[in-house]
């Protein structure tokens, strides 16, 4: 039985359909135009306060206007002078007045402890005052920092961090204890995409922005239900195919038919991974058959030709035999050290004479991002396998599709991009970035917009999408990840380091040189006893780290203090120790970034509940328990570096080693200058810089009154000398109050739409006068020279102002479908709820909406495995499985062979069954291709 | 003789006396039975007869209710305005997750429930054939034809994209953002009320009601064009 | 202790055995329905006993088919092993499982407690069941209706236990003030047409109740004990079977009779 009757979805003419819409058409128009007459204030709404905001949830990055009347938020709506959403929002922002009044809010700081009332690992939650949560906080962070140095604490950040949190994180960490563990979760979401814009241009972030969508003729989507997950960018993307229906076209590939491949023009069902070798047909389909449409200027003058290793691993543990792996995972992570070349692998990695059945040794993993220039004869030959008869037969993702119409597809797919005069976005958010060669895949999408000249140009461009709502704006250019600081300054260049210490007013060799462990590196260090005590901000690395089994384990297990700053309860604060009830984002003043760039800021708006503090005070309370002279002092790391001791240097910039790091990096007399209040902030509420009436607390057991001074401002101001001059420029604190958001670099308070692009963007002008383009960043421009095969020894090409053009061949991933483990497990995100689902699980309307995760099959693998639609099933990998209703009809179908499963319940907590492989380059996690079993339940 | 008229006079005054009785009686008894079963709004399991059908093969004995898994279905009680005893169900509450397998309509012991009209023509069974209701959008406050970006209820269709659609078009007020608005096919909606009960709005803007309560009728004396006719246009017509 | 209980079982083996069948079919609906016990599933318009043998209320069955109903066979075979069964135990059903009769039982018992002697505030003919009896089939055809389930005590207390009671509980309110002050043995001698439904079909009925008149003392305790006292109208007359179709087999009078002139006879046929 078909339940799905597809038979009937192809009867459904186009015909039919448009009578239906016709009438519901002239209700809608009906209810549309009743909105404007509603016009007229309510009686209800006359003592209500509006104010300017940003959405919590998504990269998109709508703008909302929120009213508060008696300390709280009684309703929101969409800003309608905000340039990205114009007073829409999808139905999570609908819901955003209700996100923070969910029944279980924490409102105390709760510590395990024993009966005696004393921490204890295995106690009771139990609460306890601010005091005695620091206490005990500082005191095992002192005994692990004692131990193990700054490599044995860590701090797991977010993109969804304001920005000054991320900045007062950033500093406290990399400043003050002198060490580079902290990184956000956008490593889960965005890191393949940093990579893929720091190989390719030098600098993080899109040359485009969202006018492209309304500027341009096609759009094709990578890896991206736009639709579900940047459901008002995708209004945006359907108003353009609207406006001129033949012309513009919409292209979606994935590997599952969903919302949005419904409403494409074509729809590409491509198998796991192959994504690398649809591009290298299309770039293949460039060179071969049609030359003309290389912009051959554009090549010469603004591009180079460049390719790396392929023998680079999967960013799994680089030991299988681990003791605390099972001989199953042990199958899958081997890999990590040796493959066998498989057919496909063969014919696409025939420029390095491989054959089928070779063992491909990983001899480059600990250089994996290495790259050199190549010629354009080495790009043409090393493209030739991926004909359309290999590309088709090798990706077609859906068995019961025929190969002709697939073959048709990426025909039309490559015609798309070839087209003369045909202006082309390409959009992607996790298909590519959460892939094992993540880094490549983003590498040849710019590497077909670029060899056509569609790139950074008004309607063309390839334009990543970022999943969470700060992801680009603190994540990103604060440089929350143990590699970088604010601005994409990196932590091992001298250079970088030292203008650092500067704007942070530390001393000179303070900042750790060496790169601190990444998202998953701190997960594996927690199970390897490496790292021992943790603070999470902003996420659930429980709930949102593949292979999740380990990890709960080694925070329960392992001899470690694990401190969950939340705002409800969720898999993390479960496996904390201590959990400190945090202030939510309209509690506190705060900025986002968004995908295109956009800064956005607002003000606090209500009081945090109970005993919630923001995250900004957590930091700077924390603070006032390290002396100089306990973290400036010399240490060995693990690898024999030495950090100098740097309490002369810092007497000599008057400060006094019995100070605390809350004095010298918080409460500067240089922070202390932006007064509270502020014009800015009249009529508003300030935590950190005044109190709040409320009897809190701080850290010492004092009633905490306000640090007397505009924290965020302060914040803000000095977060913004690191990027002023470089391309990263920011307008200052006040402005952003006064506009909808500003698109970076803001150049005399001008934004910039198109970065690269000397029309537009200033520093293109600067870096390339009289050019018309300048990809202008600083970063991996100096490269050897070589061939297919690897660089020759002693080269160096000198590649500012250009882009690289990548070769990358396809790959299999690491773990695939096999006989005991048949289906492909791919992971993501369905629009009626966010990530973790800890906010949107407490919307009684959108729990309602989607009360549960669910199995999405394939009917003929359903009645395969014997179960029918609402039944439930185990999904298991070789790592862990987890129960949950199969779905085999509906907004998500899958062909044959494959299942998606999101991963917003934590009552299935897919993510116990996801595998810890990641792209080497970027360290971002593969959530999309795991192999898995599915039987009833 | 007195005595023989006295008795049939008795006789023939109890006999009216029991009629009246009986015809009063009956006459209040029809009337609540006839107003209790005009309960128009009410919602029954997949393959129900037609009301005024099963109303009459209905035995009320709650074995469909035993048989489905998610506790949508209940039984009239009396103060529920649902004919009493018989099955219904309330999607905004627990909509109806149209199991393959029909264990409602299996469980039926009298045919109310018609697992035959619920059967394709290789004989296996197909919900997608429920008649349950058909969902109507209230389009005035409908959050998706304000222009925002909802359309849950499509998503929860499991016949998404035949019983329910998205229709796109401009949004006239913001220039660039097109409305989703969601459209209901009611040849192919089954009446499940998955829609209803994932709205989002405070009050449900889409809701199942009976077929024959929602659906109109064209007049016989017009022969009206099927939803997918198309005309044959000859080739050489301008 | 063993005289106590030897008392109890001389006095009451029957009601408690009637009360245990009572309750537990009530029991095993709910079940069926909360946890998905199989024994007896349904209620007592229909059920099945272990997913596979068919009952059905035989007279619920008539209405549906006076109605205009076309049945499946499923329900017909129900209805008809119901008949059967009670064309062979007779108006048992009123005793041994409808519910309605713990509430009468109750009605009746409360009375005794509290010493209500006081006439009826109207007189009720205990035939007036078959009056409402044919009312129940000519309305049924008429409405094309099945009337009598619209307004049955019985069902509304069977499937409120299963399924929700709602406001049943106020017409079950209602049969226990009726019987307590209005009518002694108000509803089930008098009005129920289901109790007169299985009454007709009773009359070759293989279990009675035996009366031996030379044992009889004519203390009275059977007719006071029995809910259709016109069924004794042999009891210290002569010897023989309870032959009046109304007796429900509830054996009341067997058991509180101390002289062994009454006795369950499941030797079939009647005897004058």
């Amino acid at each position: 039985m078909e339940p799905s009757k597809p038979k009937k979805r192809e009867a459904l003419s186009t015909d039919r359909r448009s009578l239906l819409k016709a009438a519901a058409a002239s209700a809608a128009a009906a209810a549309a135009g009743l909105s404007v007459a509603q016009g007229a204030a309510k009686e209800a709404e006359k003592d209500w306060r509006w104010d300017k905001a940003v959405c919590r949830f998504c990269g998109t990055g709508c703008g909302v206007m929120v009213a508060t009347k008696n300390d709280r938020i009684v309703a929101v709506k969409g800003d309608p002078l905000a340039p990205v959403n114009r007073g829409l929002n999808c139905i999570k922002g609908y819901f955003l007045a209700k996100i923070m009044y969910g029944k279980d809010r924490l409102t105390r700081p709760l510590l395990r402890v024993n009966k005696k009332g004393e921490f204890d690992k295995k106690g009771e939650f139990k609460p306890v005052s601010w005091k005695k949560a620091f206490e005990v906080m500082a005191s095992q962070f002192k005994k692990a920092y004692g131990e193990l140095g700054p490599t044995g604490i860590a701090f797991y950040g977010s993109g969804q961090y304001t920005i000054q949190e991320g900045f007062a994180a950033s500093k406290l960490i990399k400043a003050g204890f002198r060490s580079n563990n902290i990184d956000p979760n956008a490593r889960h979401c965005m890191a393949s995409a940093v990579a893929g814009f720091i190989q390719t241009f030098g600098i993080d972030e899109p040359a485009g922005c969202y006018d492209d969508i309304e500027l341009t003729d096609s759009f094709v989507l990578w890896g991206s239900n736009m639709a579900e997950n940047h459901p008002v960018l995708w209004a945006r993307v359907v108003d353009r195919k609207l406006s001129e229906p033949d012309r513009v076209k919409v292209v979606v590939l994935s590997t599952y038919q969903h919302m949005n491949a419904d409403m494409a023009d074509t729809a590409i069902v491509f198998r796991p991974h192959t994504d690398l070798a649809i591009q290298n047909y299309i770039l293949r389909e460039i060179l071969y058959n049609h030359p003309e449409a290389i912009d051959r200027d554009f090549v010469d003058k603004y591009t180079a030709y460049a390719t790396g290793y392929v023998d680079i691993g999967y960013g799994m543990r680089s030991d299988p035999n681990h003791p605390k792996y099972s001989d199953a995972e042990r199958e899958t992570m081997q890999k990590e050290l040796a493959k066998t070349v498989s057919e496909a692998e063969a014919k696409a990695l025939s420029f390095l004479g491989l054959k089928p059945g070779d063992k491909l040794e990983m001899k480059h993993r600990k250089a994996a991002g290495a790259h050199w220039q190549i010629g354009f004869e080495d790009l043409k030959k090393a493209l030739e396998p991926y004909t359309l008869d290999f590309v088709a037969e090798l990706a077609k993702g859906d068995p019961d599709e025929p190969l002709e119409s697939f073959k048709k597809k990426l025909q039309e797919l490559a015609q798309i991009f070839i087209e003369q005069g045909r202006k082309v976005v390409s959009f992607w958010t996790m298909g590519f970035n959460q892939h094992t060669r993540g880094t490549w895949v983003n590498e040849q999408v710019y590497a077909i917009h670029l060899l056509l000249g569609k790139h950074a140009k008004p309607g063309s461009g390839a334009f990543s999408l970022t999943g969470q709502p700060s992801a680009c704006g603190t994540a990103r250019e604060v440089g929350t990840f143990a590699h970088r600081l604010p601005a994409d300054m990196v932590v091992a260049n001298p250079k970088h380091r030292e203008i650092s210490e500067k704007l942070w007013r530390v001393p000179k060799g303070t900042i750790n040189p060496k790169v601190g462990a990444n998202f998953v590196q701190i997960m594996r260090d927690l199970e390897d006893g490496k790292i021992k005590w943790a603070w999470v901000h902003v996420n659930n690395p429980w709930q949102n780290t593949a292979n999740a089994g380990h990890w709960i384990k080694a925070a329960r297990e392992m001899d470690n203090f694990i401190v969950v700053s939340e705002v409800y309860p969720g898999i993390s604060t479960k496996v904390a120790d201590l959990i400190l009830p945090t202030a939510m984002i309209y509690e506190k003043w705060g900025a986002y970034g968004n995908s295109e760039r956009r800064t956005q800021h607002w003000r606090q708006q209500v009081t945090p509940p109970g005993m919630a503090m923001p995250d900004i005070w957590q930091y700077m309370e924390f603070a006032k328990f390290f002396k100089l002279n306990e973290v400036w002092k010399e240490h060995k790391l693990p690898d024999g570096t030495v950090l100098p001791d740097v309490l002369e240097e810092a007497k000599a910039m008057g400060y006094d080693p019995e100070q605390t790091l809350f004095d010298v990096l918080f409460n500067h007399p240089e922070m202390r200058k932006f007064a509270w209040p502020d014009p800015i902030g009249e009529g508003f509420q300030n935590t950190e810089a005044a109190g709040d009436g409320r009897p809190i607390q701080d850290a010492e057991g004092k009633p905490f009154k306000g640090y007397g001074y505009f924290v965020h401002k302060a914040l803000w101001e000095e977060y913004r000398q690191f990027g002023l001059g470089t391309g990263h420029d920011l307008a200052d604190f006040d402005t952003y109050h006064r506009v909808r958001g500003l698109r970076w670099p803001v150049v005399d308070g001008k934004e910039t739409p198109w970065r690269f692009n000397a029309k537009y963007d200033p520093f293109a002008r600067k870096a390339n006068p009289g050019g018309e383009f300048a990809f202008y960043g600083k970063a991996k421009k100096k490269i050897p020279k070589g061939t297919l095969t690897g660089p020759e020894a002693g080269t160096s090409v000198d590649l500012t102002n250009r882009a690289k053009i990548f070769f990358r061949p396809y790959m299999d991933p690491p773990e695939m479908p096999d006989d005991k483990y048949p289906f492909w497990l791919v992971t993501g995100r369905v629009l009626e709820h966010w990530h973790s689902g800890t906010m949107t699980m407490r919307v009684p309307e959108l729990y309602r909406a989607v009360p549960e995760a669910l199995v999405y099959m394939n009917p003929a693998d359903a009645k395969k495995v014997g179960v029918k639609d609402g039944q439930f099933v185990w999904v298991e990998s070789r790592r862990g499985k987890v129960k949950a209703r199969a779905s085999t009809r509906g907004r998500n179908r899958p062909p044959k062979g494959l299942i998606f499963v999101p991963w917003f319940d934590e009552r299935v907590l897919i993510n116990k069954v996801t595998n810890d492989q990641r792209c080497p380059i970027s360290k971002q996690t593969d959530y999309k291709k795991a192999a898995v079993k599915v039987y009833p339940a | 003789m007195a005595e023989v008229d006295e008795t049939r006079r008795r006789m023939i005054f109890r006999t009216l006396q029991g009629v009246t009785l009986t015809a009063v009686g009956g006459a209040f008894w029809a009337g609540f039975v006839h107003e209790n079963a005009q309960a128009e709004l009410v919602l029954r399991p997949p393959g129900a007869l037609p009301e005024d059908e099963f109303l009459a093969t209905c035995i009320r004995c709650g074995l469909c209710v035993n048989d489905c898994p998610y506790d949508t279905l209940k039984l009239g009680a009396y103060g529920d305005n649902v004919p009493v005893g018989t099955p219904f169900f309330e999607p905004r509450k627990v909509p109806c997750y149209l199991c393959e397998d029909i264990p409602c309509a299996a469980a039926c012991p009298t045919g109310a429930l018609d697992l035959l009209s619920l059967t394709d023509e290789e004989g296996e069974l197909d919900v997608s054939k429920s008649r349950m209701g058909v969902a109507v959008v209230d389009y005035n406050n409908c959050i998706a034809s304000r222009g925002l970006r909802c359309d849950a209820c499509v998503r929860a269709c499991p016949y998404i994209g035949d019983a329910i659609f998205v229709d796109t078009r401009r949004n006239p007020r913001t220039g660039k953002h097109a409305m989703l608005v969601p459209v209901v096919d009611a040849d192919y909606c089954t009446g499940c009320g998955l829609c209803e009960h994932a709205c989002v709005t405070e009050e449900p803007t889409i809701i199942v009601l009976p077929r024959e309560v929602a659906l109109g009728k064209a007049g016989e004396h017009y022969d009206l064009p099927s939803p997918d006719f198309t005309p044959e246009v000859p080739e050489n017509e301008i | 202790m063993r005289s106590k209980l030897r008392f109890v079982y001389a006095h009451y083996r029957f009601l408690i055995l009637r009360r245990a069948l009572q309750l537990g079919i009530l029991l095993l609906f709910f079940g069926a329905n909360a946890w998905g016990w199989n024994l007896l599933a349904g209620d007592l318009s229909s059920s099945r006993i272990l997913g596979k043998v068919p009952l059905a209320d035989p007279l619920a069955v008539l209405q549906l088919l006076l109605a205009g109903g076309v049945l499946a066979g499923e329900v017909l075979v129900g209805a008809l092993l119901v008949l059967i069964a009670y064309a062979l135990i007779g108006r048992a059903f009123c005793a041994w499982v409808c519910p309605v009769n713990l509430i009468t039982d109750l009605a009746e018992w409360t009375r005794k407690l509290l010493g209500f002697r006081e006439p009826p505030l109207m007189y009720l003919n205990r035939k007036l069941r078959y009056v409402v009896l044919a009312m129940v089939l000519v309305l049924s055809l008429a409405l094309s209706l099945p009337v009598f389930e619209f307004v049955s005590p019985i069902s509304a207390a069977a499937r409120g236990v299963a399924f929700g009671m709602g406001m049943g509980w106020a017409l079950l309110l209602a049969i226990f003030l009726f019987d307590l002050f209005v009518v002694r043995h108000g509803y089930c001698g008098h009005i129920c047409p289901l109790g007169a439904f299985y009454s007709l079909i009773s009359r070759f009925r293989r279990v009675r109740v035996r009366h031996v008149k030379d044992n009889c003392t004519l203390c009275g305790l059977c007719f006071n004990a029995c809910p259709e006292p016109h069924v004794l109208s042999l009891v210290g007359k002569h010897d023989g079977t309870v032959n009046i179709p109304e007796c429900t087999n509830c054996f009341r009078c067997v058991e509180v009779c101390d002289d062994d002139a009454l006795f369950v006879s499941l030797s079939g046929g009647w005897s004058k």
